[in-house]
């Protein structure tokens, strides 16, 4: 599968994007190794993906201050996963598909959480107030005490 | 300037204020309520208006309630969705607002939003045409020709997955440095169509979605096909950016923003594509005495 990058020390891609906090793992310069099973290893470990899945119902639920076990998502995936565990074959396509479709969850819950947090912060406080803007280059506005004669 | 402005919205305000009781409010005109009346403030995002978020069952599928409300689509439409799985996903964003309503953050409902009420009005045929004309320009198959080491990268990440692609669907695919992209052969489009086709209308609301956002259909057959996580497919869409990234730096507010966004949409139109075209059954194997 593809020859090797010849890019040295400019792009370790994997230990880079590794670290950014994506379920994949990369091998060497491989985003998408293969184990011999033919799976995706990328996807880590199902128990993995479950504690990550319960990690961000906590988050959700925390704010709120109920239980996350309550909620009917945590319901749902822990009977879901429990119900695909029991299974003689190994290479159970379902099980796959499962383990699939729970990591994308997990991405979009984790994204999400990450885009709404970047948002607050960088995109959510609108314009600076005049006495802000003045304050940045450290004027004050001037105080009129009978007010501006035409404001309510 | 200030004092004509303000005495025209005043003016405006006794102007438009209609009788009572002959207009409804949704009609009446006049300065937005939702927006303040500053330069420029974000506007005021709906509060929650709500406790409780329930799945319920209905006929035509589940149905999610607002405490004792049923949630509509905004064409006033029941919202119903097909599938349990999609009924509590959609149920948990719901419950996931704190305070403020951020609909921009609610990917999935969004999602069974279009495919309800089908605002564009888009048949089956007109869908799968918009997806596969992404083939045209499909990220991965428009190569660059300079920086060396690009080329490389590219080489490198992009040609496995059109060779994955090549083979499961066995057609031509390719790629080109050409400004005018790939040449992509007729029976190639032919061959996608009517794959596409075997997916029902929801499913296709979402491929389309997902392949508007990485602006590549082989990545979004890749992400269908489980042969991709969603967080490579992401990466491997925004590769040159993040060859750039790494060379000159990262800037959070916007290269993360982007790429969080970005990874939201994916994974919600893939999760929203795989609910919707799945059905699940359990055998039961009976145990040997």
């Amino acid at each position: 599968m593809g020859g090797r990058s010849s890019l040295g020390p400019v792009v370790p891609f994997s230990g880079w994007l590794g670290g950014r906090g994506g379920s994949w793992r990369a091998v060497g310069r491989h985003w998408a190794p293969r184990s011999e099973d033919g799976k995706m290893a990328a996807l880590g470990s199902p128990a993995r993906t479950l504690r990550g899945l319960l990690r961000e119902l906590r988050y959700m639920n925390e704010a709120m201050g109920r239980s996350y076990r309550d909620t009917a998502a945590y319901r749902y995936l822990v009977k879901a996963f429990r119900a695909h565990r029991v299974t003689s074959e190994k290479l159970c396509r379902a099980q796959h598909e499962l383990h699939f479709q729970a990591a994308t969850y997990l991405c979009l819950l984790r994204s999400i959480r990450e885009h709404v947090a970047l948002h607050q912060e960088f995109h959510g406080k609108g314009e600076r107030s005049v006495e802000e803007s003045a304050g940045l280059v450290g004027l004050k506005l001037p105080q009129q005490p009978g007010g501006k004669g035409w404001e309510p | 300037m200030w004092r004509s402005c303000l005495r025209l919205r005043h003016a405006g305000r006794r102007l438009l204020n209609p009788p009572r009781g002959a207009l409804t409010a949704s009609v009446r005109p006049g300065p937005n309520p939702l927006i303040p009346a500053r330069a420029y403030a974000p506007p005021t995002e709906r509060k929650r208006f709500y406790q409780n978020v329930s799945v319920a069952q209905g006929e035509g599928g589940f149905e999610i309630n607002l405490d004792h409300r049923k949630l509509k689509t905004p064409q006033a439409k029941l919202f119903t969705v097909p599938s349990e799985a999609l009924a509590i996903a959609v149920a948990t964003e719901w419950d996931s607002q704190q305070d403020t309503i951020k609909s921009y953050a609610m990917h999935l409902t969004t999602l069974c939003n279009t495919s309800l009420d089908n605002p564009t009005q888009r048949n089956k045929d007109q869908l799968i045409r918009a997806a596969v004309k992404f083939l045209d320009t499909d990220t991965i198959c428009y190569r660059v020709e300079e920086p060396a080491t690009l080329v490389e990268l590219q080489k490198n990440e992009w040609d496995p997955i059109i060779e994955w692609a090549e083979k499961r669907y066995d057609v031509e695919i390719g790629s080109s440095t050409s400004i005018m992209g790939p040449s992509i052969p007729a029976r190639t489009q032919e061959v996608l169509v009517s794959h596409l086709a075997s997916y029902n209308m929801w499913a296709l609301q979402g491929i389309e979605f997902v392949a508007t956002q990485l602006k590549s259909l082989v990545l979004t057959l890749g992400l269908m096909d489980l042969r991709l996580t969603v967080e490579q497919a992401v990466l491997l869409s925004r590769l040159e950016e993040e060859y750039q990234i790494q060379k000159w730096g990262n800037i959070e507010w916007a290269h993360d923003y982007e790429l969080q966004e970005l990874r939201a949409r994916t994974a919600a139109g893939t999760l929203f594509v795989h609910l919707c075209s799945e059905s699940t059954t359990v055998k039961h194997k009976l145990l040997q005495p």
